[in-house]
């Protein structure tokens, strides 16, 4: 028996879907085994830890690991916890993002509209700089950051932040940029918009989107940074990701498994609460930039 | 209309990389004049209109506005105003806004802006738009913002690049009636880029015809349409387009030779300048083509009927060169009908064949 092809087409679930579901499924699954164990391992105590049964749920809830990943770890010889990288990174971060997007967001305006000579060069240079591997540069800029007097110091771990930040967001807002009409900026100029009066007035409110994608890509890079921080940041300013990895490598006394997992589910919130928030803005960003860009 | 030249081109010279896209152009533009430079796409016409907006800079020569030299000056201090295709309205503000950028980059007074702006408002009607933003506008509303922009910051120079193009084809009629309606009560000068011979025709006091880089004819529409100066003019104005036929003169006769069909030429008014056997390219408009039986005539077959309303194109040929007709509309033809034609060799246009120019 056939039915007579009308109004909406019948939903049928074929082999091929519930095939499809599956692989999502697992795929899922085998993503969140990790978090999962480490969820439940922090809420254990030592000895269920020591009974090996890592998959088991915690017999008894034991929230102890939390506040003493917080602030009573040690981290090499302080044991204050986690808590002065918590606010080492941000001392970090804020200032790293605002400079190197606000930078960039110019750069990338001048190389979408005002065509210098040479913008080409230019251009293919931060090209270049994207893609080199920043470990190259370590040294040599170690060695410019000691000249200058701000090795080892809050100014030199912002100055190479920027800098790693600015040739992929200079790319970034460059080709939002070059996707924007360029009659829009022909008009404002014989509106009289100067170079400063252009970018301030017409072109950051157009910007939004461009620059919540760039906050994004450089709040969660500089968060995650373990090597430039390492580096450079110096003794008091280490961030976040230095001290979790002081805590977790402990050459004395018990590894304390509960602890380490929530000072790296610490560690980890901040990244993870923008993408949160902001993972609408983020694939809508990244979308407009990959089809005009 | 004085005799004042508002602005003039002095053999400017344009190149991008190493395409060279305008050469030793020269154009005066009277004092309250509209000029409508008309031409196919790439033929240099957007270029020549941003080279004198001062938007691209010149590889050569100079450009006067209002007896100012203003080669090497910023486009904001040319005394312009320019509408774009796009409208080129900015998104994030609001048609007020849109309007008094201008003047508030200029650092003019707030009362002066707000009576600017409500003159210019009342004059496009769009004073219930001021609070809204560009994305809640039609295209008509938005261009009308756009030409109000240029209007308060009292231009003395008004820049056209394609407005209506954008348009449909009935609000593109009803902005034209309106851009013409500007133009009489400001007299400001105007230079108005366009593809479409239509609204030349009805807007420009004169037309420059371009191609290549290189201003064709530059005359009044009427001249341009009846007398165009080259082939390539004669065939880019008028829709549908003149009748083209390849043929030989013979002098002894006064006649032009197409094939085995011969047509008697001695009303042309350049007659004296054709010699015996010159190759030329008769042309004849479809209006200008009879239905009527003299000495002169040629009979042939109706080969397709087009009726367009108001009248009716009939399509037949003559030694295999297709020959369009334009009748009135109520003229009834059926395919195959036999009709005799003349041309109406006053109207025509004779072009020598090598160098395509009108004789």
């Amino acid at each position: 028996m056939s039915a007579i092809p009308k109004g909406p087409r019948p939903k049928h679930l074929t082999v091929g879907r519930i095939g499809l579901y599956c692989f999502i499924i697992m795929c899922a699954l085998f993503f969140l085994m990790p978090l999962y164990v480490m969820i439940i391992t922090s809420l254990k105590d030592m000895d269920e830890i020591r009974a090996a049964n890592i998959l088991n749920l915690p017999k008894e809830l034991s929230f102890y690991a939390w506040p003493k990943a917080w602030s009573q770890a040690c981290t090499g010889f302080v044991c204050e916890g986690l808590k002065p990288g918590f606010f080492n990174s941000i001392k970090i971060t804020v200032p790293s993002v605002i400079v190197s997007v606000a930078l960039s967001a110019l750069n990338g305006y001048a190389l979408a509209f005002w065509r210098f000579k040479g913008a080409y060069f230019f251009f293919g240079l931060c090209m270049f700089g994207a893609f080199i591997p920043y470990q190259v540069m370590v040294y040599p800029l170690l060695k410019i950051e000691d000249f200058l007097g701000i090795y080892s110091s809050l100014p030199g771990i912002i100055l190479v932040h920027t800098i790693f930040g600015m040739p992929i967001l200079t790319l970034i807002f460059r080709n939002f940029y070059a996707s924007l009409p360029i009659d829009l900026f022909k008009a404002a100029r014989i509106d009289g918009g100067n170079f400063i009066k252009i970018f301030f007035y017409v072109i950051i409110p157009m910007s939004t989107p461009i620059t919540i994608v760039a906050v994004i890509l450089q709040v969660t890079g500089i968060w995650n940074d373990f090597l430039l921080g390492l580096v450079f940041a110096g003794r008091d300013n280490q961030p976040m990701t230095v001290q979790l990895n002081n805590i977790v490598q402990v050459d004395y006394g018990v590894a304390e498994y509960n602890v380490d997992m929530s000072a790296t589910i610490l560690t980890s919130l901040v990244p993870l609460f923008v993408y949160f928030i902001s993972g609408r803005w983020f694939v809508r960003g990244i979308a407009a930039g990959a089809i005009k860009g | 209309m004085s005799m004042k030249n508002s602005v003039e081109v002095k053999n400017i010279s344009f190149s991008y990389g190493k395409t060279e896209i305008l050469n030793d152009l020269s154009l005066d533009i009277k004092e309250g004049e509209f000029m409508v430079l008309l031409g196919p796409s790439g033929c240099g016409k957007t270029t020549l209109l941003n080279c004198i907006a001062g938007l691209l800079d010149l590889t050569d020569g100079q450009i006067w506005i209002e007896d100012d030299n203003v080669t090497w000056k910023e486009p904001k201090d040319r005394h312009i105003g320019m509408v774009f295709q796009s409208y080129a309205l900015y998104p994030s503000m609001t048609v007020e806004k849109n309007l008094s950028f201008g003047l508030r980059m200029m650092g003019t007074a707030k009362d002066l802006i707000n009576e600017k702006i409500k003159k210019a408002a009342n004059l496009l009607q769009i004073n219930e738009l001021l609070k809204r933003k560009p994305s809640q506008l039609s295209g008509g509303q938005r261009q009308r913002v756009a030409i109000g922009r240029a209007l308060v910051r009292d231009a003395k120079v008004f820049l056209f690049d394609e407005p209506l193009s954008n348009l449909d084809a009935k609000l593109r009629a009803e902005l034209r009636y309106e851009i013409k309606k500007l133009h009489r009560d400001l007299s400001n000068t105007m230079i108005y880029v366009t593809h479409d011979q239509i609204e030349a025709m009805t807007l420009a006091d004169r037309i420059s015809v371009m191609k290549d880089g290189l201003i064709q004819q530059l005359d009044t529409p009427k001249q341009i349409y009846n007398k165009p100066a080259n082939l390539f003019v004669a065939g880019f104005i008028g829709s549908p387009s003149m009748n083209f036929l390849k043929a030989n003169f013979d002098k002894s006769s006064q006649k032009i030779i197409v094939g085995k069909k011969q047509i008697d030429i001695s009303k042309y008014e350049n007659i004296n300048n054709l010699m015996n056997d010159q190759e030329v390219i008769f042309g004849i408009r479809p209006e200008n083509i009879n239905i009527e039986k003299n000495e002169n005539s040629i009979s042939c077959k109706v080969e397709l009927v087009e009726p367009m309303g108001a009248d009716t194109l009939v399509w037949t040929s003559i030694e295999g060169n297709p020959i369009s007709i334009r009748l009135e509309g109520s003229s009834n033809f059926n395919l195959n009908d036999e009709i005799i034609i003349s041309f109406d060799i006053n109207k025509s246009s004779i072009f020598d064949s090598n160098s395509e120019e009108r004789i």
